[in-house]
């Protein structure tokens, strides 16, 4: 097993299923934040169990902070790795004759998905865990509601959610099927796992989009 | 043609290299790039000049030595070829060429647009081979059969000439397409099983301890390579990695 801990490919394996449990995980997150759309009850209702089944609470939520932490740590490791393995640079370098520049830019697009990371934590999560685990405060199953509309009122917050939710769809474009390849998955499966990479590259992130536009624009 | 080359000159391996200018007139569109250089080189040494250094052996494609970024891609804008099968029919009058050595860590320039690429062999020496008694007993390897899908893959595989395009290539200079070639000519063959585990282990080794950086899929490699080894080689040893560690 040693193996599994200290080698490029390694890494990239940690790497590729941190990517996919935050792939599931974004599955989830856009199903309840939908329910918002459709019913503020349910809304609160799929909220609240969220917010206090000890399971979720106490399992889950540190597995998904140590993912999303992992993911990003990971991904600077392995960018500084690859900036040192060319020390000196081309002249010139024509990157899109062979490359996606979505392919080639994965930092970038993931450095603002983490730039969004530090506002949807100032958001939402940092005043969920003061409420409930410094404050103490009591428990109302009707609060999620109005505190998630009460977000999107400003445009300049819509507008930074749309704006990291169209690099998120980007950095998803490269990094779905990237995953399979790094698993060892490339077979006559391949062209449906990129096609399906691309419907959820562009089907999460815009629903995410249209439900930050929808309480925008309807509260 | 008359051309404007933009060449990387580079004393040896400690001084500090930079580009170079150089007015080359009345290229033909029927020379190969080599070629050119070969007309370039000769002009420079009519003019007491230090030529222009570059590795090249067989100029038919198949030895892998020669090398060169040319305006930003490995052996130029054509695919599926060698430096020595780019004609300059490729180019225009008046074009600007740059001419650059392979870059990576593990790549260091000898002289101008020469480059050490013996870490190649390193990797190759960790694993790529197959132990065979050759006492007099060998077994004809023809004898034993082998699916016909599994043999081509491993051929195919097996037609990296190593010349080091996908390093040059890869944003990150990553030598997984060509260690992943290495692995999956002998991972598809029975004779390739016995030593699978040790192989790819020790060859995954040897590519990290060179410098290489990692693989981020972005598939150039595959794209510049002029035999055209695919990307399932490199999922091809990422699994033969994974089983390999899992079996400890």
């Amino acid at each position: 097993m040693s193996g599994l801990l200290n080698t490029s490919i390694a890494r990239k394996v940690a790497m590729a299923l941190s990517g996919l449990f935050l792939i599931t995980f974004l599955i989830i997150h856009v199903i309840i934040n939908f329910a918002s759309v459709i019913s503020a009850d349910t809304f609160n209702e799929l909220s609240h169990f969220m917010g206090t089944n000890p399971v979720i609470q106490f399992l889950m939520q540190p597995v998904l902070v140590f993912g999303v932490v992992f993911h990003f740590v990971m991904g600077f490791v392995l960018e500084l790795q690859n900036r040192k393995a060319r020390t000196v640079k081309y002249a010139m370098f024509k990157g899109s004759a062979n490359a996606s520049w979505l392919s080639r830019n994965m930092i970038i697009s993931g450095v603002t998905v983490l730039a969004f990371l530090g506002l949807h934590f100032y958001d939402f999560w940092i005043p969920e865990m003061v409420y409930k685990y410094v404050e103490f405060s009591p428990e109302d199953p009707s609060r999620y509601f109005p505190e998630l509309v009460h977000k999107f009122e400003s445009p300049v917050r819509t507008g930074l959610y749309v704006l990291a939710f169209i690099l998120l769809a980007m950095h998803l474009w490269h990094g779905f099927q990237s995953a399979f390849q790094t698993m060892g998955v490339n077979n006559k499966y391949t062209p449906a796992i990129k096609k399906a990479g691309m419907i959820y590259s562009i089907l999460i992130p815009f629903g995410f989009i249209f439900i930050a536009l929808f309480h925008h624009f309807n509260h | 043609m008359n051309l404007k080359l933009k060449i990387w000159r580079q004393k040896d391996a400690n001084s500090k290299g930079k580009l170079h200018d150089y007015q080359i007139s009345n290229v033909s569109p029927d020379m190969s790039f080599l070629e050119m250089l070969d007309v370039l080189n000769e002009e420079l040494i009519a003019k007491g000049e230090e030529p222009v250094e570059f590795d090249h052996d067989c100029r038919e494609g198949i030895c892998g030595t020669c090398s060169l970024q040319i305006n930003g891609e490995p052996h130029g804008p054509d695919r599926l070829i060698t430096t020595c099968q780019l004609h300059m029919r490729k180019f225009n009058d008046g074009d600007t060429i740059y001419i650059e050595p392979f870059r990576a860590k593990a790549f260091p320039v000898v002289k101008d647009l020469i480059v050490d690429r013996s870490a190649f062999d390193r990797i190759q020496q960790a694993g790529g081979f197959i132990s065979v008694n050759t006492s007099g007993n060998t077994i004809d390897a023809n004898t034993i059969p082998i699916n016909k899908h599994d043999a081509d893959n491993a051929f195919d595989a097996a037609t990296c000439i190593g010349c080091g395009a996908c390093v040059a290539a890869c944003k990150n200079a990553s030598a997984m397409l060509f260690t992943s070639a290495k692995v999956s000519q002998f991972a598809q063959l029975p004779q390739g099983k016995v030593e699978a585990t040790e192989r790819v282990m020790n060859m995954v080794r040897q590519m990290d301890l060179e410098g290489f950086g990692n693989c981020t899929n972005t598939g150039a490699c595959e794209i510049e390579c002029p035999k055209g080894i695919s990307l399932e080689n490199i999922a091809r040893m990422n699994r033969e990695y994974l089983s390999a560690s899992l079996k400890g």
